[in-house]
């Protein structure tokens, strides 16, 4: 049988994979937001918090990240329960996985709604405040349409580089497609053939992503005149 | 948008705590037949985990076995992912600074698996490379006896994949369990033409007195049940059919 | 909470001293994982140049080949790039019986060859796309001057490219510096590496990848002034106007 009947656990693990990416890709977003708000905000320690996470983050490797957050995380939740005599919460290794690679591209969403809020004109906000918008509404009815043109090719790379890191999740024990990869490569000896079917699930993901991007990207840009070089 | 966020991690998060009522939660190292492995449907199964749900059958709680690298498995023990440790893990007096150990569950020797004929004594360790489990015993032994005989150790996250580099001649020798070297590599086609090599390793300094269920320190209580229940699928027949399944000699040992 | 004397106690074990040798003697920690930068980075340039040149090409044969190439390697993890050259290859015994075998064998070649490919990938696509953005002014006064196409390739249009490469090839290596983490799980010690054997020999997770974790910091500060005094002298004229 080809690779000892581990076909369907190797596509469950992919299944419990593009899970993962897609709820740390909500979460990222939402921490971009924010991150890309603090930086843009008037008070100075907000720009200096929401600056420090930003270079912080992306200046530590990913796997480096999972470890800290996955064990050092939870131990220090445990010593402060302890310490204050809660019982201490038990962290589910999904959720764990996805706050923690949340918490990694969030940092890299923040530079890339960043760049996209400034580049939206200023006019456009300052119209809509003109006309009595409040700012939540101005946000959505007029800077958030407009700044998704601008972020999605950095957005699209971000999402593209998440769900290649979703690969090393299978290091803090999470069965995914990757974990599920190792054992079928030590049980059927066939290590080259299971981890060509794993780049194939991944090249396929990607090219998928690719597509439906590049759809959304083209709608977002109806109307607009390109330099036809 | 912010808050519903909030709320929904404070939710996920409580009822993940919620959820701890009586199921029990093995962790096994899930790479080290036929003690334990990842079946094709993504389940435990292997000596550990069946030893796991027969220990909670006569505790009358749920069980779950989940698995883990056996390298961070005393950390994650202690970070409270699971409540206990059913992988092979052997008693020895480093470990059990940290965690308590249940009465063992089996004993058996290390060995080397290399080439067959390979005629190990002192002086053939020299610019040898030896494969073994990172954080293992086996792993302790080699670097206080064997480095200084000239080996150098290559150490693994997973048991097999020292086998898989024993097969490409990355490394010329793995330490590991003598059964898992028998069933995992020599008895298989890929482990036709090497064997065991050198003799029996048990010294109780290194390698224990056997291998047994880990608890946190602070679990008395878990300790208790865990040996009771121990004591009564030794009594009456459990163990023994379930060593069947997988070994056709006694590894309880005396 | 945190063990400051174990921190201390580690230290000298990613710099190259561990188990009481002397530090920077055996090549551990620290200098692997600058040796392996170093050494994908260096290799993966001089694989780009040529590749972004067949990546551009009005050949559809040799564009589509490369646009493959970069199509698959940034498409799949580095990880599971890794596993198939280490793993995977030792799988066929054709491979084994082959003189790349002494090669392959060894965890420190089969990681600067998968780094190597996967850098190449990426740096490829950059320069290619810093060549197709080239000012057309350049190149049709590189015509008017008779030069070959080759000769403006050679003097021209790449030494262009690839100062306008530098901001995105900045990127890129800051991020193989933290993709050369993965090199840890193929057997090899860089500062990953010696941090999962300290975690596991110690049981203690936060120190050891704190200071992993630091010490990847300092490196990445280090990275990106160099390569902001590299602008400065090879992006100057781009800069905004001083008086």
């Amino acid at each position: 049988m080809f690779l000892h009947g581990y076909v369907p656990s190797i596509l469950d693990g992919a299944v419990l994979t593009l899970k993962l990416a897609a709820a740390s890709l909500a979460v990222s977003v939402a921490l971009g937001l924010i991150g890309a708000m603090f930086k843009m905000a008037p008070s100075k320690s907000l720009r200096t918090l929401a600056e420090l996470y930003s270079t912080v983050v992306r200046g530590v490797p990913d796997l480096v990240w999972m470890f800290l957050l996955f064990f050092g995380v939870q131990m220090l939740l445990n010593d402060l329960a302890t310490a204050m005599g809660w019982a201490a919460p038990d962290i589910d290794p999904f959720i764990a996985g996805v706050l923690t690679l949340g918490f990694i591209f969030g940092a890299y969403m923040t530079e890339t709604f960043r760049g996209a809020i400034m580049a939206v004109p200023k006019g456009q906000m300052e119209a809509g405040a003109a006309y009595g918008m409040g700012p939540l509404r101005i946000f959505w009815r007029i800077t958030f349409p407009q700044m998704v043109r601008f972020a999605l090719p950095s957005f699209t790379n971000n999402w593209l580089v998440l769900v290649k890191s979703t690969a090393l999740v299978s290091v803090i024990g999470l069965n995914d497609v990757m974990y599920r990869a190792d054992a079928a490569k030590s049980n059927t000896q066939e290590p080259f053939t299971v981890y060509m079917l794993v780049a194939l699930i991944f090249l396929v993901i990607t090219s998928v992503s690719n597509v439906l991007l590049g759809m959304l990207e083209r709608r977002y840009s109806t109307g607009l005149k390109e330099n036809g070089l | 948008m912010y808050k519903s966020l909030m709320v929904l991690g404070a939710c996920a998060l409580g009822m993940t705590a919620a959820a701890h009522s009586e199921t029990l939660r093995f962790a096994t190292d899930a790479s080290y037949p036929p003690f334990s492995q990842q079946g094709p449907d993504g389940k435990m199964k292997g000596f550990d985990p069946d030893i796991a749900q027969a220990l909670c059958s006569a505790m009358k709680v749920t069980c779950e076995v989940v698995p883990q690298d056996f390298d961070g498995i005393i950390p994650a023990l202690q970070a409270r992912k699971f409540d206990a440790i059913i992988a092979s893990m052997n008693i020895t007096e480093e470990r059990k600074k940290v965690v308590n150990f249940s009465d063992k569950y089996y004993n058996m020797p290390s060995r080397l698996v290399a080439k067959a004929g390979s005629p190990v004594n002192d002086a053939w360790f020299k610019g040898k490379k030896i494969g073994v489990l990172r954080s293992s015993i086996q792993e302790k032994y080699a670097r206080d006896n064997w480095v200084k005989l000239g080996a150098k150790l290559v150490s693994y996250a997973k048991a097999p994949e020292s086998f898989l580099d024993l097969k490409a001649g990355r490394v010329d020798a793995s330490f590991v369990d003598a059964a898992v070297g028998e069933s995992d590599f020599i008895k298989t086609p890929a482990g036709k033409g090497y064997a065991f090599a050198g003799p029996e390793y048990n010294e109780v300094k290194y390698f224990g007195e056997g291998a047994a269920v880990a608890v946190r320190k602070t679990d008395k209580a878990l300790l208790e049940r865990i040996n009771k229940a121990l004591k009564q699928i030794r009594a009456d027949g459990s163990y023994d059919k379930i060593q069947k399944k997988y070994f056709s000699f006694d590894i309880y040992g005396k | 909470m945190i063990d400051f004397h174990l921190i201390l106690d580690k230290l000298p074990a990613f710099l190259g001293g561990a188990d009481g040798q002397p530090l920077l003697s055996t090549s551990d920690g620290v200098v692997m994982t600058l040796e392996l930068l170093g050494a994908s980075l260096l290799l993966g340039m001089l694989l780009a140049v040529p590749l972004a040149l067949g990546r551009v090409s009005r050949n559809r044969l040799l564009a589509g080949s490369v646009w493959l190439y970069t199509y698959v390697f940034r498409g799949t993890p580095l990880l599971v790039q890794l596993f198939i050259i280490y793993y995977g290859l030792s799988q066929f015994d054709a491979v084994r019986e082959s003189w790349m075998w002494q090669y392959l064998q060894d965890a420190w070649f089969c990681a600067i060859l998968a780094f190597t490919l996967n850098t190449a990938a990426y740096t490829t696509e950059i320069i290619a796309g810093q060549i197709r953005t080239t000012h057309w002014g350049e190149i049709e006064a590189a015509r008017a001057m008779g030069m070959s196409k080759w000769l403006m390739m050679r003097r021209i249009v790449i030494p262009s490219a690839l100062r306008r490469a530098l901001p995105a090839y900045s990127n890129e290596v800051i991020m193989m510096m933290q993709s050369t983490a993965v090199a840890g799980l193929v057997t090899l010690a860089d500062i990953t590496g010696v941090a999962r054997r300290i975690y596991s020999d110690t049981y203690m997770a936060f120190e050891p990848f704190l200071i992993a974790g630091a010490i990847y910091l300092a490196l990445t500060f280090l990275f990106v002034w160099l390569f902001k005094r590299a602008e400065q002298r090879w992006l100057a004229y781009l800069a905004p106007r001083k008086h």
